[in-house]
């Protein structure tokens, strides 16, 4: 075996080392490593190469030097065991360092860090990006080079664990969640549901865990006072100038990034441009949204009043506002007794109501009306509107679904509902902006539920389960379904979502959604990012529904996932938070990711894994972590770019058919009014 | 001259290098390199140093002498001629190096022109340094003495 001069370049005569690591060459596990650790330095610089040698053998490395990429790579390639790690200088001028870089992770799969005299943050992000293990800035120290070897243990320890899970450890945790997704999702709706979700949580997976494990940040939750901190720094800057950075200043909260703000900041504008680009009513947010529709529930109009201002405001709320008011809906049983009382009233009608219409026309009117009796009780009256308008007539029995759903789940659920409705509607519409709709409606759903707690739906203790931001939220979510919750509203789908998506969705989100997405739809209008997506179809929804929707969206997730189990809510997160995400392309993965992250705080990064969570517990844990994973967007908003999940929301709307609302797809068994 | 007055004279004539910035820490951590199985190594790695650097300086000269200044390119050799610099501790002309950079950013040929001038100046008084260096400590050995440890010297 090469002691660490071989191939190439120039050897350089190093007793200690060569013995060493001659015995070495094979086994790096014997008592002497680090020593021997072969190690390929490429730099074109002689002076960098000369001294980097003399250091690496300093340290006992059996070292190869190599001023050129593409010998270094031919070396590597003639004897794949031969190195243990590779050196490699960024500039160089017959390859540049990162292709290289990639190159050798792909063949070789051998740890390369990555020098340069260049410190900028964006090249080192480059390497990161590109897979470098470590990098170094030049002149590289003795001491940098002496813990080189953690980087050849630290991957082998990783490929072992691969391979004892059979696969990656990500493929690990995906299939887990898939399985306790499965589970869940069987306890509630069992078959397609499950199947659906486990589907598209296998397609999601990848690209969710693409996207986190990239870029893993930690998961910003937008609590109501946060997002207040963010709507009032939006519009002391004003709309138009309003931009992260700024943003951030204003808010001053520390911890938060720009990246975060900018996320949210992108859901809320998809919220804001839903409700003003849908009708009329949008403009007015507040009232006018609720009015229309004679709110059965006489707290609706309090509520609709809170939504209003939500929804206006959530027009820059990023989903991570949403989520924030999922999560605060969720995490306000006070607030959602009231509004799940509401619902509890309107959702059992509505529930078979907007299936009804959904399916007999398009109007959302019609299923708006039904749907929106159902929000009236819960805050966001204009939800329900607005998903019938926006949306199309599926959006509204997704509401009345997500409704439903609501009263049944606690807390939880209505936030679930309203996720998985999201989700459901995101993922069936892929990456669409759906996604963003989700999120968008968990924070509006927060309004939602303060103000029921205001009014006093009845029920201000949380068992009820503010049936009224489910009912909102359910609109919300119908029209979210386009945003493609992916993999949670694949979730939601199978259990409330997909029969939401059904009823509901099949009006709205039609192309996409179908599923899923129906739910979503409903988010999707009272959300910004509903507009920007495929939604815009359902402009009427849009705009009246926006706000409510965004609303009704979050609380139904929570309570759908409450009646339906997790899964539900799992959807609804998921939805949620891809929507807000990512534009729309990643919604089905952003989404199921975002509303997993969502759902569950602690796992930000892999939807699946909220997923799991959200499925896993479906009363409590998901309501709680509904809103999560509605914030979550950010996490995916910074993973998709939220064009992308508009994007895609917009094409899934598209696609789908927007006229038909199959109720038949939504289970309305499942849920369990 | 005697030893012990020789290896005085290499201890101030170190300081002021570094007082002076011509050197930085890095050239400590050189010398820390060298051993007895290396004992030539740091007149090796300044050697190779300075071959380099008389090639890039030739290579900028010439960009600098086209009609269309190929700024990338440029940059390319500055910043290696940088990563060189730092590497074996030539402080100033690692400074001159990232000065010209920033001018290069901006496409100022003046600037960078006048850095130019700059770097040859410096690269040459570097060596000069080293090399009146060098041979002092070559001197020291030959009259038997040893070279002191820089790291003492701060």
């Amino acid at each position: 075996m090469d002691l660490g001069h071989m191939k190439g370049s120039i050897p350089t005569p190093t007793p200690t080392p060569t013995s060493i690591s001659a015995r070495k060459a094979t086994d790096m596990s014997s008592d002497q490593f680090p020593a021997g650790l072969r190690v390929l330095v490429v730099d074109d610089d002689p002076t960098c190469l000369k001294i980097l040698e003399k250091m690496l053998q300093n340290c006992c490395y059996a070292v190869t030097k190599c001023n050129r990429a593409e010998i270094a790579l031919s070396m590597l390639r003639e004897n794949k065991n031969g190195f243990d790690i590779v050196l490699s200088d960024v500039h160089m001028p017959d390859m540049d360092g990162f292709k290289l870089l990639e190159q050798v992770g792909l063949e070789m799969d051998l740890p390369v860090i990555m020098m340069s005299a260049d410190d900028g943050k964006n090249v080192v992000m480059k390497g990161v990006i590109h897979g470098a293990c470590d990098y170094l800035i030049k002149p590289v120290r003795i001491e940098a080079l002496r813990n080189l070897w953690q980087h050849v243990v630290r991957k082998r320890k990783t490929e072992w664990k691969d391979l004892e899970q059979s696969g990656s450890v990500d493929e690990g945790d995906r299939e887990q969640n898939l399985s306790e997704g499965a589970n869940y999702s069987s306890s509630a709706y069992e078959g397609s549901w499950n199947s659906s979700k486990r589907r598209r949580d296998a397609e999601e997976e990848p690209e969710e865990r693409d996207d986190t494990s990239t870029l893993k940040k930690p998961r910003v939750v937008w609590s109501v006072e946060l997002h207040q901190q963010f709507v009032a720094a939006v519009n002391q800057l004003g709309i138009d100038k309003a931009v992260p950075k700024k943003i951030l200043e204003l808010m001053n909260v520390p911890g938060l990034t720009r990246e975060n703000v900018a996320s949210h900041l992108q859901k809320y504008r998809l919220y804001l441009r839903r409700l003003s680009g849908v009708s009329p009513h949008q403009s007015n947010l507040n009232n006018s949204f609720i009015n229309p529709q004679d709110p059965p529930f006489g707290s609706m109009g309090s509520f609709n009043g809170i939504d209003l201002q939500t929804l206006s405001v959530t027009g820059q709320l990023s989903p991570q506002s949403l989520a924030a008011l999922q999560a605060t809906g969720l995490r306000r049983p006070t607030a959602k007794s009231g509004i799940s009382m509401a619902l509890d009233q309107n959702n059992i009608f509505s529930f078979e109501n907007p299936k009804l219409r959904f399916v007999e026309d398009q109007t959302q009117h019609l299923n708006n009306s039904k749907p929106v009796n159902l929000f009236h009780g819960i805050p966001t009256k204009m939800e329900p509107k607005q998903l019938a308008n926006i949306q199309h007539p599926s959006v509204q029995p997704q509401g009345n679904i997500n409704m439903q759903l609501n009263i049944k789940s606690e807390h939880g659920g209505t936030q679930l509902m309203h996720l998985s409705q999201q989700q459901t509607i995101g993922q069936t519409l892929g990456n669409s902006p759906a996604s963003h709709l989700p999120r968008i409606s968990s924070t509006l759903r927060k309004p939602i539920i303060s103000g029921s707690v205001m009014r006093g739906n009845g029920t201000a203790d949380n068992s009820h389960r503010p049936g009224y931001n489910l009912v909102s939220p359910t609109s919300v979510m119908v029209n979210y379904p386009m945003s493609q919750t992916t993999e949670l509203s694949n979730n939601y789908s199978l259990q409330s979502n997909s029969s939401v998506s059904t009823l509901n969705c099949k009006g709205m989100f039609q192309e996409e959604i179908s599923s899923d997405l129906k739910v979503s739809g409903g988010l999707m209008s009272s959300y910004d990012v509903f507009s920007d997506l495929p939604l815009q179809k359902s402009h009427d929804w849009d705009s009246q529904n926006v706000s409510t929707l965004a609303f009704g969206t979050f609380h139904h997730g929570n309570f759908i996932q409450d009646s339906f189990d997790i899964s539900s809510s799992t959807l609804i997160h998921h939805g949620f938070p891809s929507s807000q995400t990512n534009g729309q392309n990643q919604n089905s993965s952003v989404v199921g990711k975002t509303v997993f992250s969502f759902s569950d705080s602690t796992q930000p990064e892999n939807p699946q894994n909220i997923f799991q969570n959200s499925l896993l517990d479906p009363v409590e844990v998901k309501s709680q972590r509904i809103p999560d994973a509605n914030y979550q967007t950010d996490l995916l908003s910074e993973d998709f770019g939220q064009d992308e999940l508009l994007g895609v929301f917009i094409k899934q709307q598209q696609q789908g058919d927007n006229g038909s609302v199959d109720f038949s797809g939504y289970q309305t068994e499942n849920i369990c009014v | 001259m005697e030893v012990g007055l020789m290896q005085r004279q290499w201890v101030d004539y170190t300081k002021s290098l570094f007082l002076e910035d011509f050197l930085d820490s890095q050239f400590i951590e050189l010398q820390k390199l060298q051993d007895e199985g290396n004992p030539d190594f740091i007149v090796e790695v300044v050697s190779l140093f300075f071959e380099d650097s008389e090639r890039l300086l030739n290579d900028l000269t010439a960009a600098f002498d086209q009609p269309d200044v190929d700024f990338q390119k440029v940059d390319g050799h500055v910043h290696q001629l940088k990563g060189s610099s730092s590497s074996i501790g030539a402080q100033r002309v690692k400074n001159v190096c990232i000065a010209m950079r920033s001018f290069c950013e901006e496409q100022n040929i003046d600037g960078c022109l006048r850095c130019l001038q700059q770097l040859k100046q410096e690269t040459c008084l570097v060596k000069n340094k080293l090399e009146n260096l060098f041979r002092m400590e070559q001197q020291i050995v030959a009259a038997g003495g040893s070279i002191p440890s820089t790291e003492l010297i701060f």
